[in-house]
């Protein structure tokens, strides 16, 4: 099984961005990278640079690198800026249908998380249409990933990384700052990781990440990897985070080449982090926001 | 002015009744099982209730619209396509479609009947929307509840589609479709199931003084035990986050409110729309005749010239609340 890397979600400074990406040429036992803005337009300007030294970096590390689409583009420039990166050159990962009608038919891409696909038929359109790859919608569980992978076309399950769970037309990191999207003042890059959003009891639930809403705890399927693996699915996405991304992919990456087993994979994970809430519902059929490992 | 159409919810045959009645252009209903998005307990409709409803509304010059606007999830991939044949057989207008899968099979295999996009596959620009149309032959599309109503002039300059658009009725603030907040908390979306903040997860718990609001185990509200009570819709819910070191407890998405576009109706006839889209198919039989009736005067009267009727619909709103949602720029 490989590892793919995914866009990062958050507005973290280009400064950041590059040392980060950096680490994971050097260090990250990942097989692709997924770069680009994929949440919020206005971010791209500040990032886009970044974003294109980390692509030679990375493809020079020997990574396979792609470039994410914007997952809800609506305007005249957004829909530009998706156009032109298709005609870039780079692998696109399709992270909304809009891109579809810019490429051409025998381009291949990859598939998001974010664009629908949960059945087996889309998923054989998709694979008929070039799709390279297709990342599941993180609501899948493994037995329905299992279904998919059945279908003979390449299949990837979210595995670690707050769940995107919704986006919408308004911000709300900007909304909270009594600000409109417009004037948001980039407000969102107070929150390397998202804004955590509680209950009024103080449980922890959601993180609001601009127009994107994140689930708090942290998808982690360290310890479900058997069960992935007899899913045949094909790769596993980790999402980036603030922590240390390279540990967690090294911990993924012994774990399925079977030095560690999965309760050592989740110590390790965890020590990165203490106190970091984990899920793995959805992986098991449940409840996203369940855990079932005691660590 | 061209008159727009009205495209009214009938969650069981008696709501699709009371709507025709009320002067309905089309009403729009789903099959009692996980095909359509309001998969609730005691609504949607049989093949045998649906070939009835369709044969009422036709012989009153109404349309029959099916809503099979989920995603099938392995396994049950059947259930969809049966969904599909089912609404030809039945002499339905036209289905209303979100699943690409889906809508490719319908295209091959059902080629005459019409077919719509749900506002679940949430296409919010004109090359998603054209791809839809140039791809699998969808003939409309409702808009999602994220665009401004100069952005629908625009789009409708650049498609070769109708749109249709909510004005009246339960708001989504996220993208359609495309939220899986509600499967977080209690395993069951839109997307899985065909519902979201499903009912049975609720539960309404009294404290000392307050009444608290909880879906999946999770408080969406507190408030006084004699305060009106919302239904604990996941993002209508009150949450506390702390921004520049200050915690503060607010309706984060968005507040208990519902949609009440009335009084842009002629800005959304002006931006080219070619129907007008009420929610609510898990709603009573009065309160669709009651909304249906006063949106079909206010149709009537922006296509002859006259000034809209004033609103008697406030009373009906969620918790007595309305916004016009996305259609003014005040998101961005």
């Amino acid at each position: 099984m490989k590892l793919t890397l995914g866009p990062l979600l958050f507005h973290w400074p280009a400064d950041r961005i590059a040392d980060f990406y950096a680490r994971i040429a050097d260090a990250a036992p990942v097989d692709r990278v997924i770069l680009g803005e994929t949440v919020c337009s206005k971010r791209a300007p500040f990032n886009e640079r970044a974003f294109l030294d980390a692509a030679e970096r990375l493809a020079a590390a020997g990574k396979e690198v792609a470039f994410s689409t914007l997952a809800l583009p609506t305007t005249k420039r957004e829909r530009t800026m998706t156009a032109a990166l298709v005609d870039s050159g780079f692998l696109t990962e399709v992270a909304d249908v809009t891109a579809l009608r810019h490429l051409p038919a025998d381009a291949p891409f990859l598939v998001g998380p974010l664009v629908n696909v949960y059945g087996e038929g889309t998923l054989r359109w998709f694979g008929a249409r070039g799709a390279r790859t297709v990342c599941l919608p993180p609501e899948l569980s493994i037995a329905q990933a299992a279904a998919m992978a059945a279908t003979g076309v390449e299949t990837e399950l979210w595995a670690f990384g707050r769940a995107p769970l919704a986006l919408s037309g308004r911000c709300y990191h900007a909304r909270l700052a009594g600000r409109s999207r417009d004037s948001c003042q980039y407000v969102c890059e107070a929150d390397p990781d998202g804004l955590a959003v509680d209950t009024v009891d103080g449980q922890p639930f959601l993180a609001v990440n601009g127009v994107q809403t994140l689930s708090e705890g942290y998808v982690n399927l360290a310890g479900d990897l058997d069960a992935v693996r007899a899913a045949g699915v094909a790769r596993l996405r980790l999402s980036p985070h603030g922590g240390d991304m390279v540990a967690v992919a090294q911990a993924f990456r012994d774990a399925l080449d079977g030095r560690i087993d999965g309760p050592e994979a989740l110590a390790r994970i965890a020590a990165l982090d203490p106190g970091r809430r984990f899920a793995n519902g959805y992986a098991l059929g449940r409840r996203g926001i369940d855990w079932t490992h005691a660590a | 002015m061209r008159k727009l159409e009205l495209v009214c919810p009938a969650g069981t045959p008696a709501a699709l009744r009371a709507a025709v009645d009320a002067g309905a252009h089309a009403v729009y209903c789903g099959f009692a099982d996980e095909t359509n998005a309001r998969n609730f307990p005691g609504l949607n409709f049989s093949r045998a209730e649906l070939a009835t409803g369709v044969a009422y509304a036709h012989a009153r010059g109404a349309k029959v619209l099916v809503a099979i606007n989920t995603f099938p999830i392995p396994g049950r991939e059947a259930l969809w396509r049966e969904a599909v044949a089912d609404a030809e057989t039945a002499g339905a207008d036209a289905a209303i479609l979100a699943d690409i899968g889906v809508l490719a099979y319908a295209a091959e295999n059902h080629p005459r009947l019409r077919r719509h996009l749900s506002v679940q596959a949430a296409a919010a620009n004109p090359d998603a929307i054209n791809f839809y149309a140039e791809t699998f032959g969808v003939r409309r599309v409702v808009l999602p509840r994220v665009l401004t109503v100069a952005e629908i002039a625009a789009i409708n300059r650049e498609i070769d589609a109708e749109t249709e658009v909510f004005v009246f009725g339960g708001l989504c603030v996220m993208a359609e479709g495309r939220c899986a907040l509600s499967s977080w908390a209690t395993g069951e979306s839109p997307n899985l199931s065909g519902a979201c903040s499903p009912a049975a997860h609720v539960v309404y718990a009294e404290e000392a003084d307050a009444l608290v609001l909880k879906l999946g185990g999770l408080t969406l509200h507190r408030s006084p035990k004699d305060a009106p009570q919302p239904y604990p819709t996941l993002c209508k819910g009150c949450f506390a986050t702390e921004q520049g070191g200050a915690r503060r407890e607010s309706h984060v998405f968005e507040d208990p409110m519902s949609l009440d576009a009335a009084t842009l109706l002629p800005d959304l006839a002006a931006a080219g729309v070619t129907a007008l889209k009420i929610e609510g198919r898990q709603r009573s039989r009065a309160y669709v005749s009651a909304v249906v009736s006063s949106f079909r005067k206010a149709v009537d009267a922006l296509a002859a010239g006259r000034p809209a009727p004033p609103g008697a619909l406030a009373a009906l709103c969620e918790g007595g609340d309305a916004t016009q949602g996305a259609y003014r720029k005040t998101w961005r």
